[in-house]
């Protein structure tokens, strides 16, 4: 049993004492590759008994989802505990146990909109892993204007019926079920008339198609709806809808900014996790003789290494309460930078580079997905908006 | 383990109180009014910024001074950056302060009281190349003869002493033979000559004819001038950094206030989105600078062994970022933002100086990559 001390000296010996008992020798290698990552779900083939064993481990403790309450299936941790937690699973090059869409996503969208059913029979599924969830947002009609979902539910007394289809779902073929925006009201203004439905992807007329990117295969997939039937109650009161019926704008709203971090967060760790600097260090140095490149390189580097005191300076920022739509400026900054980065090194790679499986490993397939960085989860065009309206305060019209 | 880059109460009550204080002793106008005078500086505001402790904000209290650190110094740069506050501050409470205090050197106090100003004579050229020095300081009896000169002087002409980086041995280029001097200004066979820069502020060309000094004068280690040489300019770039930055913000909020008030085909201007995607792209630039600025403030305190690195990338987006800042600035305010009764062009002039002292844009680009090895 470990011990929740509040004491942050005792609470690290013991996290750390904990992780080494439990998480074996050969998950802890770093960096950690697509195959040791756990997504859980009905689905999901364990990579290794060890992995199966470290995930149930961290569940039952509730470390699955450090921040979540205890009766919900997460483990309480405070701010502080939580950056503990992380510390420790880093300095031992741990694993996090499991990675989901439902951790990050419908976990918090339940945490501040659900009922007090909904949260006590979707969050301990996510937080053991038995249920993977995708989410449905982008349709094929609506991607930057997302409120213009045309996706439909039609009431049918105790149920609904859904058409339609749904773009850029991650891992829709392999999850479980799917939180999805779909219009409830035809008639409304277009933000009044959605709502957050939780949707099976078992039921009858769900059918998923894989998407092929110009960087190879993706996680992406189509998602279709053809009269699927959803019930609007599990029994006992267990609503399919988060939030107020037709106000499912508002829990979509507050869970973008999430995904605005994580997108924007996550240009730091590319490259193997070395800098873009070492990169450059072991190249041929012939290379940065040409002084265009060697000056495009310095510029970069430059730009990295303030972007990064960026991320850090808002991961305090919000830790103090939030930086609102500032936020914006996280995901428009860190994408760009990536995006340039990958340009770079595709540049001083020179024709190794544009190889799919040369010398540079994936190079050229993860510089072609940047692109998307600046696209996915609100385009850099919306998030200069965001900002010009949100934070600067300049006029609409 | 780093202390945290969000500033601290004590530092945000420093900000508030400062950014106070200039709005009423310091506002652009006062510019207006030196530069119309004919005079760099207000000698009024400084004996102000040093009775609040601002001159001795390096220096340790044993020696009368306040001693906040380099934080607080990048606080109050980029409080004055905002309104362009001109005082000998930076070269006096930062850079000598900085070079006297690593030397051990008696003549603290009269940094921290605000009685002495100081000047770095380093570059003898247009661009920033301390090692390049090739000013003579021969060995004559017990004592040493200067000859030679320096160029693009900061508060040079007006300065009390001056901290004269010499070579004493080697040939220039070279780190070592480099020796410091601190002399008085008027010392005879010196000759200042006072540059009219775009910026108005106090520059100088300095000749030196056959300047006396003592063994007394030299701050550190003869021959071995490039430690104590290093950590002030240090010390100098991050707060210099840090007064860019408070250009470039200074720049923003005017133009994002134009942008809310103007009206042209029949509509407020900032309502366009072509400038609003530009304003909100300067405003994330802005962002990301006042990351590395704290960044250098914050090395410079905690590990100041490895200063350099955080410094030049401050110093470096700092200089981008202004020049971006200013320029948008003018060409958001259209025809208005081209006249001298408008306030921006002295952003964009103080820009320019700013990106020139203490090392440009590759400079610092070319330090960052050197220390990441490339």
């Amino acid at each position: 049993m470990l011990d929740f001390s509040d004491d942050p000296q005792r609470f690290r010996a013991g996290i750390s004492a904990w992780i080494e008992a439990h998480c074996a020798k050969e998950l802890r290698t770093m960096p950690a590759t697509e195959r040791e990552i756990c997504w859980g779900g009905k689905r999901w083939q364990f990579s290794s008994e060890s992995q199966r064993l470290w995930m149930e481990a961290a569940a039952r403790e509730g470390l699955t989802a450090p921040r979540w309450p205890v009766e919900y299936g997460g483990a309480g941790l405070s701010r502080a505990q939580e950056k503990i937690w992380h510390e420790e699973l880093a300095r031992l090059d741990a694993p996090t146990p499991l990675e989901s869409f439902g951790l990050w996503m419908l976990g918090p969208a339940l945490l501040a909109f659900g009922t007090e059913e909904q949260k006590r029979h979707y969050l301990p599924q996510i937080t053991r892993g038995e249920i993977r969830w995708c989410q449905g947002y982008s349709e094929p009609g609506a991607g930057s204007d997302l409120a213009s979902v045309q996706t439909r539910a039609e009431d049918r007394g105790d149920h609904w019926v859904v058409n339609g289809s749904k773009i850029w779902t991650s891992y829709a073929d392999q999850a479980d079920w799917i939180f999805a925006l779909v219009r409830t009201d035809r008639d409304a203004p277009k933000h009044k008339g959605i709502s957050f439905m939780l949707i099976d992807m078992e039921a009858t007329g769900v059918t998923t198609k894989p998407i092929q990117l110009i960087s190879g295969a993706s996680p992406f997939c189509e998602t279709f709806f053809e009269d699927v039937v959803v019930p609007k109650n599990d029994g006992a009161g267990l609503s399919r809808i988060v939030g107020e019926e037709n106000r499912g704008w508002d829990v979509a709203k507050h869970l973008l900014t999430h995904e605005r971090e994580m997108i924007g967060g996550g240009a730091r760790g590319l490259l193997g996790g070395r800098s873009l600097g070492a990169f450059l260090a072991d190249l041929d140095p012939e290379v940065l003789q040409d002084p265009i490149l060697k000056a495009r390189a310095m510029e970069l580097e430059v730009d990295s290494l303030a972007t990064a005191m960026t991320l850090e300076r808002y991961r305090d920022l919000a830790k103090q309460g939030g930086v609102g739509h500032a936020s914006a400026m996280l995901k428009y900054a860190g994408t760009e930078l990536n995006k340039r980065r990958y340009e770079l090194l595709m540049s001083v790679t020179g024709s190794d580079g544009a190889e799919w499986d040369g010398p540079h490993g994936a190079l050229a397939s993860e510089w072609l997905r940047t692109k998307a960085n600046s696209i996915e989860g609100g385009t850099s065009e919306v998030m200069l908006d965001i900002l010009a309206k949100r934070v600067l305060g300049l006029p609409s019209q | 383990m780093l202390t945290s880059l969000v500033p601290t109460d004590d530092e945000t009550m420093l900000r508030d109180m400062a950014r106070g204080f200039l709005a009423e002793a310091s506002p652009v106008s006062a510019l207006r009014a030196n530069r119309d005078a004919g005079r760099a500086w207000d000698p009024g505001l400084w004996r102000e910024m040093a009775r609040m402790g601002w001159a001795g904000v390096l220096v340790p209290e044993g020696a009368g001074g306040s001693d906040m650190g380099h934080r607080a110094a990048g606080i109050l740069a980029e409080e004055m950056g905002e309104v362009l506050a001109a005082s000998p501050w930076l070269s006096t409470a930062v850079i000598a302060a900085t070079a006297l205090k690593v030397a051990g050197s008696a003549r603290l106090e009269g940094i921290a009281s605000g009685e002495v100003c100081y000047a770095l004579a380093v570059d003898e050229g247009n661009k920033h190349r301390p090692l390049a020095s090739a000013l003579k300081a021969e060995r004559v009896g017990n004592g040493y003869r200067l000859n030679g000169q320096k160029r693009f002087v900061a508060d040079g002409a007006r300065a009390d002493r001056l901290l004269v980086l010499a070579r004493t041995a080697g040939s220039p280029g070279e780190a070592s033979g480099l020796t410091l001097f601190d002399i008085d200004a008027t010392s005879a066979g010196l000759t200042r000559d006072a540059r009219e820069t775009v910026d108005s502020r106090d520059h100088a060309d300095l000749r030196f004819d056959s300047v006396t000094a003592t063994g007394e004068d030299i701050l550190g280690e003869a021959d071995n001038a490039e430690p104590i040489l290093r950590t002030a300019l240090a010390a100098g770039q991050g707060a210099l950094a840090a007064e860019l930055l408070g250009v470039s913000s200074g720049a923003f909020a005017m133009t994002a206030a134009y942008l809310k008030e103007r009206r042209q085909f029949g509509r407020t201007i900032g309502s366009f989105q072509a400038l609003q995607h530009r304003a909100a792209h300067l405003w994330s630039e802005i962002e990301v600078t006042a990351s590395a600025v704290a960044n250098a403030g914050r090395v410079l305190d905690d590990t100041p062994q490895e200063a350099e690195l955080a410094v030049s990338v401050a110093k470096a987006r700092a200089t981008q970022t202004a020049r971006l800042a200013v320029s948008e600035g003018v060409q958001m305010h259209g025809g208005i933002g081209m006249t001298d009764e408008f306030d921006m062009g002295f952003y964009m002039k103080r820009a320019r100086v700013g990106a020139e002292w203490l090392g440009d844009y590759g400079y610092h680009a070319a330090r960052v990559a050197a220390a990441r090895g490339f």
